[in-house]
């Protein structure tokens, strides 16, 4: 069966959602609530059948152009192992957050349009990892960030307007520099297509142009993945957000809109540059220790969870540069493919454990009316079920067994020792444990410290509650995804779609 | 060549009210006109000496030059979202001198650290 267009209505339907609510929603009270969990739950069930039938790579053709003289011309939707999983991710915290903002969004006025931007975020972020040519991801691209600029200023006052500015500016410089990236590189091939630049690319010799192209992505997609000599917009963006938006933002948004692009570009549309590998690689490492460094100074809840979202996805960075390394030294292949799945196994244990202990912020701030770590105390008592979540939830960041974070550090440290970078291995554990120690000091001064503090904090009510409890059963149920049968279900066509590099536009270039 | 090098020269120019500028407005201003150099690159790369405009007769002579269209569509596309992105960060620009009183950014610093 070809089910190929089922592949666009993970752009159409949110899209319409983004157009339904503020039309229909202004005729039907209280429909803007329910449309965009309903639309997001199709979603995630979508996604996840999709996984269970683990396709081939399939293409869609907008308008259905066919290739002439093998030159594609229409424009291209990509489903492989990759997309799939990053859309997995995508669609389950959607849902989830969208679920959870039914009460949330309560603290705040016209909800409606939080929904049609939440929407349209969703839309922009599935069509990235979808796109099959430059100029779409572009879009996509600005798609999903304009809407996650307005989302961060959603509260209107002062914090938020300023923390938004500063993501504008810094997000706006990243755009001209991918779009200048994105036309030299046209200039260089006549051609958009993905596979056919990677198909053009690959016999030519590493020049300087392409240096400087690489160059010019990499800077553009790490500030949009807000890793290290890039971060600064990203505490303040994603600690003024709405609590929902931030889970989205940490949770999905840089690695959707920054880390997917630069991994889809330099193992499937470059050929593989060990410099450049070395680069990223220490990229990462520099995110992972110095984003935890900053982490454990803070008092503010949201800020200290920000500044630990640059830091985990320093571990995601230094798997998959690692994977390239090897790849490009023509290592060991089999440790190659470990770290790039220890990688990718953390991209979306990371999605799932800073997307609750966002949510779990957002919990404490709606039962206390604050974020100041200094000012909560006494909520193990009287609000239960954020306890038991957000314990979870830190004890898989900080890598406790038997939580998901435990396993893809493991596997990560492993690929280290294995490929034989002892330093990176060593800094790898040094990290986790400065991890465990800033999240004694959240669930010390949040829920034990001072029990007699915050008497009229509640627990919060359904939605909410819901949201935390599947995430945090989640943070438990991913660690199986080591175990052979499911690994080959989920992870595996993932890592497979890197490791074959050139594979992928050969592929696309013969359906 | 030397419309490449004022093309860059131009996004210098933006680069450098971007980095230097204190005022809010000023910053915008200077984004823009970056925006615009690279737009200005992409309409650049599809023009081929002497080309007519893209628009065929048919039946199409076999020797007609004509410039490249496709940069000239994706131009325009990213016009629109300059656009988009444009008025998004100068609402946000109002929005804060309704706040601060002041279009500095010396002194709009509630965030730090």
């Amino acid at each position: 069966m070809d089910a190929s267009y089922l592949i666009t209505l993970f752009v159409i339907v949110p899209l319409g959602g983004a157009f339904l609510i503020p039309t229909l929603g202004r005729l039907i009270p209280g429909l803007h609530r329910f449309l965009s969990s309903g639309l997001m739950l199709f979603l995630m069930v979508l996604a996840i059948l999709l996984a269970f039938q683990r396709p081939e790579m399939q293409t869609y053709r907008i308008g259905g152009w066919e290739a002439v003289n093998n030159i594609p011309i229409a424009i291209y939707l990509v489903l492989d192992g990759l997309s799939l999983f990053l859309l997995l991710i995508i669609n389950i915290l959607g849902f989830l957050s969208s679920f959870y903002a039914i009460s949330y969004i309560k603290r705040y006025t016209n909800p409606h349009l939080f929904y049609t931007l939440m929407c349209l975020m969703i839309a922009g972020m599935n069509g990235v990892v979808l796109a099959g040519d430059l100029f779409n991801l572009y879009v996509f691209l600005e798609i999903s960030v304009i809407s996650s600029y307005a989302l961060v200023a959603y509260g209107v006052e002062r914090s938020e307007l300023e923390a938004s500015f500063k993501y504008q500016v810094l997000g706006g410089l990243a755009s001209i520099l991918i779009l200048l990236g994105i036309s030299l590189i046209y200039w260089r091939t006549k051609t958009l297509n993905m596979a056919d630049v990677a198909l053009i690319l690959k016999d030519s010799v590493p020049d300087i142009f392409l240096r400087f192209v690489q160059l010019l992505l990499i800077v553009g997609f790490s500030i949009k993945a807000a890793l290290i000599p890039f971060h600064a917009w990203l505490p303040d963006a994603h600690s003024s957000a709405p609590s929902p938006i931030s889970a989205m933002l940490s949770g999905v948004l840089i690695k959707a809109a920054g880390l997917y692009v630069i991994v889809r570009f330099l193992f499937n549309m470059f050929p593989l540059n060990e410099e450049i590998a070395l680069l990223i690689t220490v990229i990462g490492a520099l995110s992972m220790i110095i984003g935890v460094i900053l982490a454990i100074g803070q008092w503010d809840l949201k800020r200290l969870l920000a500044y630990h979202s640059i830091s985990q996805m320093g571990y995601v960075v230094i798997g998959i540069g690692m994977g390239m390394l090897l790849l490009a030294r023509e290592g060991n292949p089999l440790i190659a493919a470990l770290a790039i799945g220890g990688g990718l196994y953390h991209m979306i244990n990371h999605a799932v454990f800073k997307g609750l202990l966002f949510l779990n912020a957002g919990a404490i701030e709606y039962a206390t009316g604050t974020r100041d770590l200094n000012l909560m105390g006494g909520l193990a008592r009287r609000m239960p079920w954020t306890l038991g979540t957000s314990f979870s939830a830190s004890m898989a960041i900080s890598g406790l067994p038997p939580f998901n974070g435990f396993f893809s550090k493991l596997i990560i440290i492993i690929a280290a020792v294995q490929g034989g970078f002892y330093f990176l291995a060593v800094l790898a554990v040094a990290g986790s444990v400065i991890t465990l120690a800033s999240f004694m000091k959240f669930q010390r001064y949040a829920f034990f410290n001072d029990p007699g503090a915050n008497p009229e904090a509640k627990e919060v009510p359904f939605p909410m509650l819901f949201s935390m409890i599947s995430l945090a059963i989640m943070c438990l149920v991913l660690s199986l995804l080591i175990i052979p049968g499911i690994r080959e279900t989920f992870l595996t066509p993932a890592v497979e779609s890197l490791t074959q590099t050139i594979e992928y536009a050969i592929k696309i270039m013969a359906i | 060549m030397t419309v490449y090098t004022l093309c860059f020269l131009l996004f210098l120019v933006g680069l450098y009210g971007v980095l230097t500028s204190r005022n809010l407005i000023k910053i915008v201003i200077s984004l823009t006109i970056m925006e615009f150099s690279v737009f200005l690159l992409l309409a650049l790369m599809g023009y081929i000496q002497g080309g007519d405009a893209p628009i065929l007769p048919l039946p199409s002579p076999d020797n007609q030059i004509i410039v490249d269209p496709l940069p000239q569509a994706m131009v325009l596309t990213a016009i629109v979202i300059a656009l988009a992105t444009n008025a998004m960060i100068l609402t946000i620009a109002i929005r804060l001198y309704k706040k601060y009183g002041t279009f500095d950014i010396r002194e709009i610093r509630d965030l730090k650290g």
